[in-house]
């Protein structure tokens, strides 16, 4: 903008453009979000957008936004962070795994925009990563489905086969079978985050082929509609409440709540004391939320699940503790031995009794 | 593995249901291109009629009508692509992409406040006896009604073009639209009914999804289904009951290979993944190793002082 005012206004105009531009731009902190898939797919974007929005509502004058939705894995995300920094980005927020490379590509090229990538494992100096311990709200989801199953067959619906995903197909299972030796997990994966018409599909082939628990990892209610045509099974919403399916079939959910850290690191980035971090929170800190349990779960098997989830939050119970065995029969970890970060982030394993294998 | 818990009626019966969207916007595509024009615009037609028939359905708690109102919105969006290329001659591969990405938008801005909301269902046929048939009736008559429909439009397509004047006309308009115009025939006005019966079907196809197939709306809920029927049409060279049989493969694979996942097989899941796009493709273009090719003006644009 400022370039056409040099080519069209005389140079006094320029400078006076310029000061006032640039005193505009330190009263504005402009914000950018990339979504991997619509705001309305009532799921993953949707929460990304709440958050968005808190951080507008908490600023208010002060901040700006913009978000690109629908914006593909790949080399057009670069496409799109490039335009979101040469627009005057202060900080950016690219909420899918898939996004890694690309955020670290652009972040080479703008030293002095700040990008925070969702669930990824590679920082830079300008570039932070977030995700949420979404794996301790499936340990409180395996529990109440291990012990809701009839058929003793829980249907799983995989996105991708990257750790974020094994770690909770590997939560869910570890405390269903806890409560409940019988339990076995069919898996389908849909390698897709977002396309409601395959998520059905998949939901409908798990239940023809005898679950009456489905479990999703991709972020369209589509499965939960699915569910309630087929009458008597029960999901779980994923990344929202998708409360417009309880009581039944949705019974609890796993919410993910980004708002009160995209404030924080919003207000970093105002205060000029924000830094690259890895932050890795769970339900303690309430990145990660229980929906409400509804009643068509027993109340006992409620209250045993809101005490495994409070044993979590207090950090007394870690999901993953030993003893505990990979799927080939290697030992994992010993008793009482929990796990690390660094396995858990590189997770690409699961434990024993989960079969088939994980595409590589 | 455990391949006996893959129950082949249900298989079949849920690779008829997968199937319809593709089949029904393929088929409307197919006639559009007989006369002559290509309209990459399917995808934005069938979201538009994804979210016409979603918001009619809801508001009047018929399905029926919801149907109605996808095809007739399906339609209305392809009159624009219609004004466009028929009239103002514009190029057709911009326009109808322009169409898909206006499409896309559209249909979110008219599904604001439709998001979570659960559409009437959509009753399965029920004929006493006959449904209960073992086996068959589970098959063949277990369905809702846009099932047939989507085979009887085939049917009647295959026989407008083959032994009706008017069908003779259409596909001469797609061969030669100068010798059709010399012929006195109105080449545009022809093409642009073409193109709206090609507007309405693919609202339907999309309406299939958010009504019956999902059920409920999301942005954005085809999901490239009106590139998958684009591609239908050339890789079934333009004949119709090639298009039922490409939809009802790839239908059929999407959902078995679904099926054998969830089975266990011991095939690596990219391969099972890319299998509905491989076979179909490789299976038509067997099929299409004889003369069939394009219509001779597909993608032309017509002008009568030319």
């Amino acid at each position: 903008m400022l370039k056409r005012t040099f080519l069209t206004t005389a140079a006094v105009a320029l400078a006076m453009a310029a000061t006032g531009g640039a005193a505009l731009a330190q009263e504005k902190t402009k914000v950018g979000f990339v979504y991997v898939g619509p705001i309305g797919d009532g799921g993953w974007t949707h929460e990304h957008d709440v958050g968005r929005r808190a951080v507008e509502e908490e600023f208010g004058d002060k901040v700006e936004t913009v978000y690109v939705e629908n914006v593909p894995e790949g080399p057009d995300a670069e496409r799109v962070m490039t335009q979101m920094a040469l627009d005057g980005a202060d900080l950016i927020f690219t909420t899918s795994f898939g996004y890694m490379d690309p955020t670290i590509n652009v972040a080479k090229k703008f030293p002095d925009v700040k990008f925070e990538h969702a669930t990824g494992y590679k920082t830079a100096e300008n570039v932070g990563t977030y995700s949420a311990r979404f794996y301790e709200g499936r340990a409180v989801q395996g529990l109440i489905a291990g012990e809701m199953t009839e058929s003793n067959i829980i249907g799983y619906i995989g996105s991708y086969p990257i750790p974020e995903v094994i770690r909770g197909i590997n939560s869910a299972y570890i405390h269903a079978k806890k409560v409940n030796p019988d339990v076995e997990f069919k898996i389908v994966w849909a390698f897709t985050w977002f396309d409601p018409a395959k998520e059905a599909d998949a939901a409908k082939v798990l239940i023809e082929q005898g679950a009456d628990v489905i479990l999703q990892h991709t972020d369209s209610t589509a499965p939960q509609a699915a569910a309630e045509a087929a009458g008597n099974v029960y999901t779980f919403g994923q990344a929202s409440d998708m409360a417009e399916f309880a009581p039944k079939p949705r019974i609890s959910s796993i919410i993910d709540n980004w708002a009160p850290y995209y404030i924080e690191q919003v207000k970093a980035v105002m205060d000029g004391t924000w830094k690259s971090e890895q932050t890795w929170d769970g339900i303690g800190p309430g990145m990660v939320g229980i929906g409400e349990i509804t009643d068509a779960v027993p109340a006992e098997v409620k209250e045993e699940a809101l005490a495994l989830k409070d044993r979590i939050a207090s950090g007394e119970y870690h999901p993953f503790t030993g003893p505990l065995k990979k799927q080939d029969g290697s030992d994992w970890l010993a008793e009482g031995e929990t796990a690390d970060d660094g396995t858990l982030l590189g997770m690409n394993f699961f434990v024993e009794g989960i079969e088939g294998e994980i595409p590589q | 593995m455990d391949l006996s818990a893959i129950n082949p009626v249900l298989l079949i019966a849920s690779l008829m249901v997968a199937a319809t969207p593709i089949l029904l916007a393929g088929i409307g595509e197919l006639v559009v291109e007989r006369a002559g024009v290509l309209n990459l615009g399917v995808e934005g037609m069938m979201i538009t009629g994804a979210i016409c028939g979603f918001a009619i359905a809801v508001n009047t708690g018929s399905p029926a009508l919801g149907f109605v109102a996808a095809a007739g919105g399906g339609a209305l969006l392809s009159l624009l692509f219609a004004l466009l290329t028929q009239y103002a001659l514009a190029n057709q591969v911009a326009s109808g992409l322009a169409l898909t990405l206006f499409g896309l938008g559209l249909s979110s801005l008219l599904g604001q406040g439709y998001v979570g909301i659960k559409p009437p269902p959509t009753d399965r046929l029920d004929i006493p006896v006959l449904t209960d048939l073992p086996v068959v009736g589970r098959i063949l008559f277990g369905h809702d009604l846009m099932v047939y429909f989507g085979i009887a439009l085939v049917a009647l397509v295959w026989a407008f073009l083959k032994y009706t004047r008017a069908g003779l006309i259409l596909r001469a308009v797609g061969e030669s639209h100068d010798a059709a115009h010399a012929l006195g025939y109105k080449v545009k006005r022809i093409r642009v009914m073409a193109i709206m019966f090609g507007g309405a079907c693919a609202g339907l196809g999309g309406a299939y999804i958010s009504l019956v197939r999902v059920p409920q709306w999301t942005e954005g809920m085809t999901a490239g289904a009106g590139w998958i029927a684009l591609a239908l049409v050339v890789f079934a060279s333009w004949k119709p009951w090639r298009v039922l049989i490409g939809a009802y493969l790839f239908g059929g694979v999407t959902v078995l290979q679904l099926n054998l996942q969830a089975a266990g097989l011991a095939i690596p899941v990219e391969y099972l993944s890319m299998s509905p796009y491989l076979i179909t493709i490789l299976v038509l273009v067997i099929m299409s190793a004889d003369k069939s090719r394009a219509p001779a003006s597909l993608g032309r644009i017509f002008h009568a002082s030319q």
